[in-house]
């Protein structure tokens, strides 16, 4: 079974909210969470922001564990869209970009967006001065 | 020594035989076939440019209504107008803020409408809000006026740019202790990043660096219509220093430029929000260069590595007002993504889209091609001595 590592967004209801999930997918699952943001209050619903390495087996079970308890999860990629009719190609968001998930390929010069390196700092954002980066979290 | 004349050059053009390269094209050429050769079969080169120029604005005319009113204060979407001229004409600024927004109250602010905003959306054909007041008088006596308009309801609509197209840019750093939001973009402390806004060899006037051929009258590309160049920019600085191959190594040259936006593509004229400085607009430019001799052939074939750019800090000394360039890079280096200064490897990015520069470039290589567009003779060039003054040095 290949290692893999992904990103993934996971949003909890109230009623799941004190649910030690972290911890079920370290010990149960063998998976190494690596949290990128979290907002998560008691009796609220919040999300969690994370990257998951592992063996694919493990990973897949991992997230039906989380389903299963009611937990909504989505790969962060889906969360994050970059608008290519919107963007100009002008590159204002690339050396702000901390994972190089926003890069310019050379030497055409273009954008490019890769979501799987994208680890949701919110740069980008700011950076790019026509909006074409959004967030739904 | 080949001489060629605007009128033998936009004959060819009509009768579809004229040939046409972009700024990227001809350096290959030459290199090939020699600057003798080239100048020979080349008749124009053509250049672009799209980056964010703050100095830019619209002229507009609303009709008369009736009863008729002379407008004290215009906005449209709440964004105000100049209403300081004649009865129903109006100038929006790209860089002027919607009323109400928070600005840098809450550093660093969004600015997420203003001017250019307002530029794009009218170009775009959308619905915008006007609204004026008036103080009235015996001749307009009306003294509010407030509707919904389309660019089609506006008589007359023409951009008209005060400073835009500079010759050669600063690349930003920041040497500050702090992440600073500035018109140079997003710059992290300790010079960490360096962002510049040149399209470098393709750029107009470092395609003519002694201006013999752009000046007033000269036709040119403006936001997807036809434009013109119609005096020399604000800032215009043709005696900055320049390198043996007589590029400038500061900003030097402008363009002030103006254009019906009725015929404009909001493609090519893009409203921006620049986090913690303001709006502006993204505007898209391109000159066509006749080839008249061989000196101005060769001035096209300039590449990037050969075109240098200050690194200005930002952090500390341009906002003090101080001397600012701390070194110098070329574009060839800067478009790697990353450059050695001070010791370090540092991130680069562009501001200005080369792309879109390239496509600038390549729809006017196009017209020209179509017979569609017909070069402009200038009746003065641009100044290339700014102590005389005006645009009265030849």
């Amino acid at each position: 079974m290949a290692n893999i590592t992904k990103s993934v967004f996971v949003k909890f209801s109230p009623e799941v909210v004190d649910m030690p999930v972290v911890y079920r997918l370290v010990k149960d699952f063998r998976l190494i969470p690596n949290i990128i943001k979290a907002d998560i209050n008691p009796q609220n619903q919040g999300y969690l922001v994370m990257t998951l390495s592992g063996e694919e087996d493990d990973y897949c079970r991992g997230v039906d564990y989380l389903k299963e308890k009611g937990l909504e999860v989505e790969a962060l990629v889906d969360r994050i869209t970059w608008d290519e009719k919107t963007c100009t190609q002008c590159g204002a968001c690339t050396a702000v970009c901390p994972s190089s998930a926003l890069s310019i390929k050379r030497p055409q010069m273009n954008v490019e967006f890769d979501g799987g390196k994208c680890i949701v700092c919110n740069m980008c954002i700011q950076a790019c001065p026509v909006g074409a980066v959004k967030l739904d979290i | 020594m080949i001489k060629k004349t605007y009128e033998e050059i936009n004959e060819k053009i009509k009768k579809g035989t004229a040939v046409v390269v972009t700024a990227e094209e001809v350096i290959d050429i030459a290199a090939e076939q020699g600057i003798r050769k080239a100048t020979e079969k080349i008749d124009v080169v053509t250049t672009g440019t799209f980056g964010i120029m703050c100095s830019s604005g619209a002229f507009l005319n609303f009709w008369h209504t009736k009863p008729k009113i002379k407008m004290t204060h215009v906005w449209l979407n709440d964004v105000a107008a100049y209403g300081g001229i004649a009865a129903v004409d109006a100038y929006i600024g790209a860089a002027e803020v919607a009323e109400g927004d928070p600005c840098n109250n809450n550093h660093p602010g969004h600015f997420r409408y203003g001017g250019g905003h307002v530029i794009e959306d009218l170009i775009a054909g959308k619905e915008i809000r006007l609204r004026a007041d008036a103080y009235g008088t015996d001749c307009y006596p009306l003294r509010k006026l407030e509707k919904t308009i389309t660019i089609n309801d506006l008589r007359d609509a023409f951009m008209f740019n005060p400073r835009n197209s500079y010759q050669n840019y600063n690349v930003g750093v920041n040497c500050s202790d702090k992440t600073i939001y500035t018109y140079m973009g997003i710059l992290k402390p300790h010079c960490a990043n360096a962002h510049y806004s040149s399209a470098g060899q393709l750029s107009p006037l470092i395609n003519d660096p002694y201006y013999k051929t752009i000046g007033i009258g000269t036709r040119i590309f403006l936001g997807g219509g036809e434009g013109y160049v119609a005096w020399p920019g604000t800032q215009h600085a043709p005696n900055d220093p320049r390198s043996e191959k007589g590029i400038p190594l500061g900003g030097a040259g402008t363009l002030s430029v103006i254009g019906d936006m009725k015929q404009m593509n909001s493609r090519y004229v893009r409203g921006v929000s620049i986090t913690g400085y303001g709006v502006s607009l993204m505007v898209g430019i391109g000159v066509p260069i006749p080839i008249l001799d061989e000196e101005i052939l060769e001035y096209t074939t300039i590449k990037d590595e050969d075109i240098f750019a200050p690194i200005c800090d930002y952090g500390i000394l341009y906002p003090a007002g101080e001397k600012c360039d701390i070194g110098s890079v070329s574009y060839a280096e800067l478009k790697t993504g990353e450059i050695e200064f001070q010791g370090k490897k540092i991130r680069t990015a562009p501001l200005s889209s080369y792309t879109m520069a390239q496509e600038i470039a390549a729809t006017l290589k196009d017209w020209i091609n179509q017979s569609k567009f017909l070069l402009g003779q200038p009746s003065q060039l641009l100044p290339t001595d700014e102590k005389r003054g005006g645009v009265n040095n030849g």
